[in-house]
């Protein structure tokens, strides 16, 4: 419409409309976005916070930690007899408070052998007096033992006091600082492995998926509709079928005296039943089963949209099959198996439950040992730590889909 | 025997076969595992594996005890109870919400609408672990954790993703001056939502509904971390059978969540096609 045929009035007029029908808008979407926010989003930041906040070692020897960011720890001298008492008598507070066996455990991350020496110290400290630990707490100190004398101790209590901290995101890298503190590598790699492990599972199940969803993909889209539509509830049920189930039925599948097991005795192929459950290779073969429909549905969507009479011309033009396959149709399906293998490598990277439950030990992924560190060894921060690194490989992924495939392109059944 | 183009050789009806079959086997790796499990639930032996009676059919090889079971043990139906009312209290919130929000966003005069989009699914792409771990940490502030509340409310924000996905398409092609057509006939808004918007895009919300129903009643990670005792579920209840002692009422239970994921599965597709009918016109509300 030509602006100039309008009046200031009706211009002006038509854009409180319009700001009132946005205003509208957002009020419809509000009230989502304030209860994803609370539920959701805070606390995925909580869990952010978490990876670099530890404040238990600042909690428990305050005063201690004051008198020691006085202290030049890059020196030869140890800390002042003045914060030598102090820690004596918050060591002495602790350990009536049956609190010091967690101050031990803290320092002895950062300082290996530090444990036993802190637990002895404060045990014998616990008897002694006030008055006494104010006059002459540090000789006391460092009379029980000579441990006390390395300074790489001190060092390593005092970066153990500060609260926010990057050393759980070095543990996830396995790196950690040692004594002086400088940067290096641990002696066992666990969780680069892990992470490589669970990158390398993730791209198997993905290449096994596409592999198997597009031969029955292609007949599904190329079938007679009426055959296609009954075959395609036999890819949806699946689908829709608890995840619980499905890891059910492997177990039953897999075991020992399980169903394959027991086939292939009985037809005398085998004498020993193969040990397959509590294996990489029943998480692979689980997953994949689980996943496959997240890629038959984009595979068959994109198949379906084709054309057929290019792959037919080329046929009659006298192209031999497989080049023109390859040449002709293979192109056009790439669209839908960047989709589906994008997508099930995003789901099977973060995957917990099925590895859980069939793949044993050398079957687990990243998701197994955020969820040991979170309930077993009861390290919530390392937890933290290596869930936000997964959640940043997820964001990059999902961003990679949206790019290539578009978040709005998700569909449903 | 079917015709075939003249251009067709041996070797490309060959090929036709081959494929097939081929798409045979991959549909028998899709299904048989889910149908192994339901004979197995008829065993009278305490095993995971067919007895040699049950593949000679022998009537005393199978038995209906797992069932019985179920009704006789506290923690299943305990399980049963929780899985349905937290799912459907989780339903409710977030078809409400979800519906809300998509008639706001599917709008093109929506600011932001790609940023809000990306944030409201959100919980569908992040990790179940990562969304339990951070659910822990921050629920346990709030004392939220190991109640039901808790749980309702993690599951509702996880169902959330798929009612704003079906709503937004089933809105998609909405005429909007349908809307403004009943409010300058003089309508109030709510009317116009339940008399003009609801019809046309219920099929939408219904099934979102059904997602997001699916989605909490399938769910364990969350209610791994984050319910206590209380709030076990039915995933909760497997998950913990599954770990500890194996024990063939699992396969029952897994029976009879196939007959309802089949159930949901018509509902949804009969739904599906009835909004398709809507949006060609062929339907009147």
């Amino acid at each position: 419409m030509d602006n100039n045929s309008l009046s200031v009035e009706e211009i002006l007029q038509s854009k409180r409309l319009l700001k009132r029908k946005k205003r509208m808008l957002l009020a419809f979407t509000m009230p989502l976005l304030i209860f994803v926010f609370i539920t959701f989003i805070s606390p995925i930041a909580t869990m952010l916070y978490r990876s670099v906040y530890h404040p238990t070692v600042s909690q428990l020897i305050p005063l201690s930690l004051a008198e020691l960011n006085t202290w030049d720890e890059a020196g030869d001298q140890l800390p002042n007899s003045q914060a030598l008492k102090q820690f004596a008598i918050e060591l002495q507070g602790l350990s009536k408070e049956r609190l010091s066996g967690k101050l031990a455990e803290e320092i002895n991350r950062l300082k290996p052998g530090s444990s036993s020496l802190i637990k002895s110290s404060a045990r014998k400290l616990k008897k002694k007096s006030l008055e006494e630990l104010q006059q002459n707490g540090d000789t006391l100190l460092l009379g029980y033992s000579k441990k006390w004398q390395d300074i790489n101790l001190w060092r390593a209590m005092k970066r153990a006091g500060q609260a926010f901290t990057d050393s759980y995101y070095l543990t996830t890298f396995d790196l950690k600082r040692n004594a002086a503190g400088e940067i290096e590598q641990r002696d066992t790699q666990i969780y680069l492995k892990l992470y490589w492990k669970s990158l390398k599972i993730a791209l198997i199940i993905t290449f096994l998926t596409a592999l198997l969803a597009y031969p029955l993909a292609y007949y599904l889209a190329n079938a007679p509709s009426k055959i296609a539509n009954r075959l395609m509830v036999l890819v949806l049920l699946p689908f829709w079928t608890s995840l619980l189930v499905r890891t059910t039925s492997w177990i039953a599948i897999l075991q020992t005296n399980g169903v394959v097991n027991s086939t292939l005795q009985a037809l005398g192929l085998i004498d020993e039943p193969f040990e397959m459950l509590y294996t990489q290779f029943a998480t692979v073969i689980a997953m994949t089963h689980i996943l496959l429909p997240f890629m038959i549905l984009p595979l068959y969507s994109v198949m379906k949209n084709i054309d057929p009479s290019y792959f037919r011309a080329a046929l009659s033009l006298g192209a031999r099959p497989v080049p023109a396959f390859v040449k002709i149709y293979l192109p056009m399906t790439i669209p839908g198996v960047s989709a589906g293998a994008l997508l099930v490598f995003i789901i099977s990277i973060g995957y917990y439950i099925t590895p859980a439950i069939v793949g044993g030990t050398e079957g687990q992924m990243i998701s197994n040992i955020i969820a040991f560190h979170m309930q077993s060894s009861n390290n919530w921060e390392l937890a933290a730590a290596l869930g936000s690194l997964l959640l940043a490989l997820i964001i990059a992924l999902y961003w990679l889909y949206d790019r290539f495939v578009g978040v709005n392109n998700i569909k449903l059944g | 025997m079917k015709s075939y183009p003249k251009y067709f050789t041996f070797w490309h009806i060959l090929a036709h076969y081959g494929l097939r079959f081929c798409s045979l086997l991959v549909l028998a790796f899709l299904m048989l595992p889910i149908l192994v499990i339901i004979p197995l639930s008829f065993n009278v032996e305490p095993f995971f594996s067919f007895t040699e009676g049950m593949l000679a059919l022998e009537p005393e090889a199978y038995s209906l005890k797992w069932y019985a079971e179920i009704w006789h043990d506290d923690k299943w139906l305990l399980a049963i109870k929780n899985s349905f009312f937290i799912g459907i209290c989780a339903t409710l919130i977030a078809t409400v919400l979800g519906t809300l929000a998509a008639i706001g966003l599917s709008n093109p005069a929506m600011p932001w609408q790609k940023l809000w989009m990306a944030i409201l699914l959100s919980p569908m792409i992040v990790p179940l672990i990562i969304t339990a771990a951070g659910m822990y940490f921050f629920y346990s502030q709030l004392n939220l954790a190991g109640s039901y509340l808790g749980v309702i409310l993690a599951h509702a924000a996880l169902g959330t993703p798929f009612v704003l996905i079906t709503v937004n398409a089933a809105l998609s092609g909405f005429d909007y001056s349908l809307v403004n057509a009943s409010l300058g006939l003089g309508a109030r808004p709510l009317t116009t939502f339940f008399k003009v918007i609801m019809p046309l895009i219920r099929p939408g919300v219904i099934s979102g509904a059904l997602f997001a129903f699916i989605t909490s009643f399938d769910e364990v990670v969350v209610v791994l971390f984050l319910a206590g005792p209380e709030q076990r579920t039915i995933p909760r209840q497997m998950f913990s059978g599954l770990r500890e002692q194996i024990n063939p009422t699992i396969l029952a239970v897994a029976t009879l969540l196939i007959v309802i994921s089949a159930m949901l599965l018509f509902t949804i597709e009969y739904l599906r096609a009835r909004s398709e009918r809507i949006q060609s016109g062929e339907l009147d509300s």
